[in-house]
C-alpha cells in the first residue's frame, strides 16, 4: 500500500521490565477508518500516542504522513486531528469562541484542497451543536461536550483523525448522528481514521478494517466480515420442526441447511441462519491469544463445535 | 504567513479572552475584592496612624511593601496554579495538538498573567493617591517609575510561576513549593520590616532576589527622600534595583519557553485521564 497514511513496523514499547508493545506492524490507507480492538491494557492507548507524538516509543519504525511523529516538525500538526476521552478544558468559554480560538492555528496551512480552518457555523451544524454556540462551555451535557471535542478535533479538517472511545458517553441518537459525521468525514475530505473503542456494534458499522490488539501485537488484521469467517468460522442455524425448536453451529451453514432440507423438506419451519457475530470472533480471538500465551506458543486451532443442540 | 509568528498573535488574542472571561467570574472577583479591600481599608484606618520617631504613617510605609509583595505573589502563585490546573484539565494537551499550539500558550500565558495583576493594582494604587498624603512626592516621575516596576517586576517573577507550576504534580504542591519560599523571601526582603534589622548574610541572600529590589525602588517612589535612612547603606540604589529585575526578567523569558515545552512534552491523554482517575479518588 503506497498510499499509507500511516505506517507501523514491528512498534515496541517497554515500561521499565514490562513489554507493553512486543512487535506491532499496522498501515492505515487514505481515506480509510481502521479500528482499534483489544482488551484493557492491551496496548491501544500506547500505540494511538506514540502515533500522536504524545509518547515516544522504545523501538521500531512509524511513519504518520510520512514523518516521524517523535521528530516531526510543528507544520506536521496542521495534518492531525485528535479527540481524547477526558478533556474538561476550556469551561469559561463559549464553543465558539473556542472553535474560532483554537482553528485559526491552521489559517496559515489552508490550501485550495483543503480550505483551513472549517468555517465555523459549518462544523457546528457537522456535529449537532447549532444553537448552541453563545453557550458557556462548562454548562455543556456530556454527549454536548464530547460533541464539541469532535468539532475540535476536525476543525483544521485533518487528513488523519485520531478517535479514542469517540462515543463513550452518547446515547443511541447521539451515536449514529456521530457515525453520520465519520462517514461524512470520510467521503468529503478523505480523512483516514484510526479509532479505538470498546463497542463491537460501533466498530463494524463504522469500520472499513479492524485491528485487533492482544498481548502487545496485532493478532488480526480485516474487514468485519473477513474476521467474522476466519476467526469464529461457524455460523448458527435455529429452526423448528414439529413443535421443536433446534440450534446448530455450522461450518458451512449453506451446505448444512441444504442437508436440513433435503432430509425434512416441508416440515423446517422458522429458519434463521446468524454468521458470527464480531463479538464473538473477538471473543473468540482474544480467547485463543491468551490461551496460546499461557501455553507458551502461538495461537493454537479452536476445536470446532458442530453439536447439534435440542431443546 | 510564518506559522510561528502567526501561532503567538493567537496566543496574545487568548491572553485578552482569557482575562475578560476572569473578569467575569465570580472566583476571580472574589480574590480581588477580599484582598483588595481588606488591604485598602487597613491603609485607610492607619493613614492618620504616625509610626513612632517619624513623620511617616503606617499606611504610606507599608504601601511600597504591600505593592511588591502583591506582584510577586501574584507572578508567581498564579500561574504555578494555572499551570497545574491547565494541565490537569488537558488545556495544555489541546494546546499541544495544534500546530505552534504551546508557542501560542506560553504567549497567552505571560500576557494573562501580567493583565491579571492589573485590577489588584488598580485597586491598591488609585485610591489611596487620594486619601494618603504625602504619597509619592516625586510626583508624575514617580508614578511613571511605579508603573515600569510593576511591569517589569511582574515579568521577573512569572518565570518562577511557570517553573514551579510545571515541577508541581498536585496544586497542593504550589502551596509548599511556592508560597512557602516566597513567604519567607518576604519576610528577609525588607517588605514588612526594614532589611538593616537582619543579619548581614540574609540582607545578601535578599539581594539577590528582585522582591527586595521592587520593594526598594517602589520606597523610592512612594516615601519621602529622608527615608533612605531606614536603607541598606542609607542611600537609594535606583540603578540596582533595574539590573537585578531586568537580569532576572531576561532570563526567565529566555528560558520559559524551554521548560513550559518539556514539561508539555509528557503531556499525554493517559496522562491527563490519569490525574482526572486521581483526581476522582482524592474527592471520594
Amino acid at each position: 500500500m503506497s498510499d499509507a497514511v500511516i505506517e507501523v513496523r514491528d512498534l515496541r514499547m517497554r515500561y521499565g521490565a514490562k513489554d507493553v508493545l512486543t512487535g506491532v506492524d499496522l498501515e492505515v490507507g487514505r481515506g480509510e477508518v481502521v479500528a482499534l480492538l483489544g482488551p484493557n491494557g492491551a496496548g491501544k492507548t500506547t500505540t494511538i500516542e506514540i502515533l500522536e507524538g504524545f509518547r515516544s516509543r522504545s523501538d521500531g519504525e512509524v511513519r504518520v504522513l510520512g514523518q516521524d511523529p517523535a521528530t516531526a516538525p510543528q507544520e506536521w500538526r496542521a495534518g492531525i486531528g485528535i479527540v481524547l476521552q477526558s478533556w474538561r478544558d476550556h469551561g469559561r468559554w463559549d464553543v465558539r469562541a473556542l472553535l474560532e480560538h483554537l482553528g485559526a492555528f491552521y489559517a496559515p496551512f489552508s490550501t485550495p484542497e483543503r480550505r483551513r480552518p472549517r468555517d465555523t457555523d459549518e462544523l457546528l451544524a457537522v456535529v449537532g451543536l447549532e444553537g448552541l454556540a453563545d453557550r458557556r462551555i462548562s454548562k455543556l451535557s456530556g454527549g454536548e461536550r464530547r460533541r464539541l471535542d469532535v468539532a475540535i478535533g476536525i476543525v483544521g479538517r485533518p487528513e488523519v483523525l485520531f478517535l479514542d472511545e469517540p462515543t463513550a458517553g452518547f446515547d443511541p441518537e447521539a451515536r449514529r448522528d456521530f457515525h453520520d459525521v465519520v462517514h461524512s468525514l470520510v467521503d468529503l475530505d478523505e480523512t483516514s481514521i484510526l479509532l479505538t473503542t470498546h463497542d463491537l456494534a460501533e466498530a463494524e458499522k463504522l469500520a472499513d478494517r479492524i485491528l485487533i490488539l492482544s498481548g502487545g501485537r496485532i493478532v488480526a488484521n480485516g474487514s468485519p466480515a473477513q474476521l467474522a469467517r476466519e476467526a469464529a468460522g461457524s455460523s448458527e442455524v435455529r429452526w423448528s420442526r414439529g413443535g421443536e425448536s433446534f440450534v446448530h453451529a455450522a461450518e458451512d451453514a449453506t451446505a448444512f441447511v441444504r442437508e436440513l432440507f433435503a432430509q425434512y423438506g416441508e416440515e423446517i419451519s422458522d429458519l434463521e441462519v446468524t454468521r458470527s457475530s464480531l463479538e464473538e470472533t473477538y471473543m473468540a480471538l482474544v480467547r485463543r491469544h491468551e490461551q496460546g500465551e499461557r501455553d507458551g506458543h502461538g495461537l493454537v486451532p479452536e476445536e470446532p463445535s458442530t453439536e447439534g443442540v435440542g431443546r | 504567513m510564518n506559522p510561528r509568528a502567526h501561532a503567538i498573535r493567537i496566543g496574545l488574542q487568548r491572553g485578552w479572552t482569557e482575562f475578560k472571561l476572569s473578569l467575569r467570574a465570580p472566583e476571580d472577583m472574589s480574590f480581588y475584592v477580599v484582598w483588595g479591600l481588606g488591604i485598602l481599608i487597613y491603609l485607610f484606618v492607619n493613614r492618620d496612624n504616625a509610626v513612632e520617631g517619624t513623620s511617616l504613617s503606617v499606611a504610606v510605609l507599608a504601601l511600597p511593601g504591600v505593592l511588591a509583595a502583591m506582584v510577586v505573589f501574584g507572578a508567581v502563585v498564579g500561574p504555578a496554579f494555572t499551570l497545574v490546573l491547565e494541565r490537569e484539565d488537558g488545556t495544555l494537551l489541546r494546546a499541544k495538538s495544534a500546530p505552534f499550539g504551546l508557542d501560542a500558550y506560553v504567549a497567552g500565558q505571560v500576557l494573562f498573567q501580567f493583565l491579571g495583576v492589573l485590577p489588584m493594582l488598580i485597586l491598591l494604587l488609585v485610591p489611596p493617591a487620594f486619601f494618603l498624603e504625602g504619597l509619592a512626592p516625586q510626583g508624575a516621575v514617580g508614578w511613571v517609575v511605579a508603573v515600569v516596576l510593576v511591569v517589569l517586576g511582574t515579568l521577573a517573577m512569572l518565570p518562577l510561576g511557570f517553573v514551579v507550576g510545571s515541577l508541581a504534580r498536585k496544586a497542593v504542591h504550589v502551596s509548599t513549593g511556592a508560597m512557602m519560599p516566597i513567604m519567607g523571601l518576604a519576610a528577609i526582603s525588607g517588605i514588612f520590616s526594614p532589611i538593616t534589622v537582619l543579619w548581614g548574610w540574609l540582607q545578601v541572600v535578599a539581594q539577590v532576589f528582585p522582591m527586595y529590589w521592587l520593594g526598594h525602588a517602589l520606597r523610592w517612589v512612594f516615601l519621602p527622600p529622608e527615608a533612605a535612612a531606614l536603607e541598606l547603606g542609607g542611600r537609594w540604589n535606583l540603578l540596582g534595583a533595574f539590573v537585578v529585575i531586568a537580569l532576572w526578567g531576561a532570563v526567565g523569558l529566555a528560558l520559559t519557553p524551554r521548560i513550559l515545552g518539556r514539561m508539555a512534552q509528557r503531556e499525554s491523554g493517559s496522562a491527563v485521564e490519569a490525574r482526572k482517575v486521581e483526581r476522582l479518588q482524592r474527592l471520594a
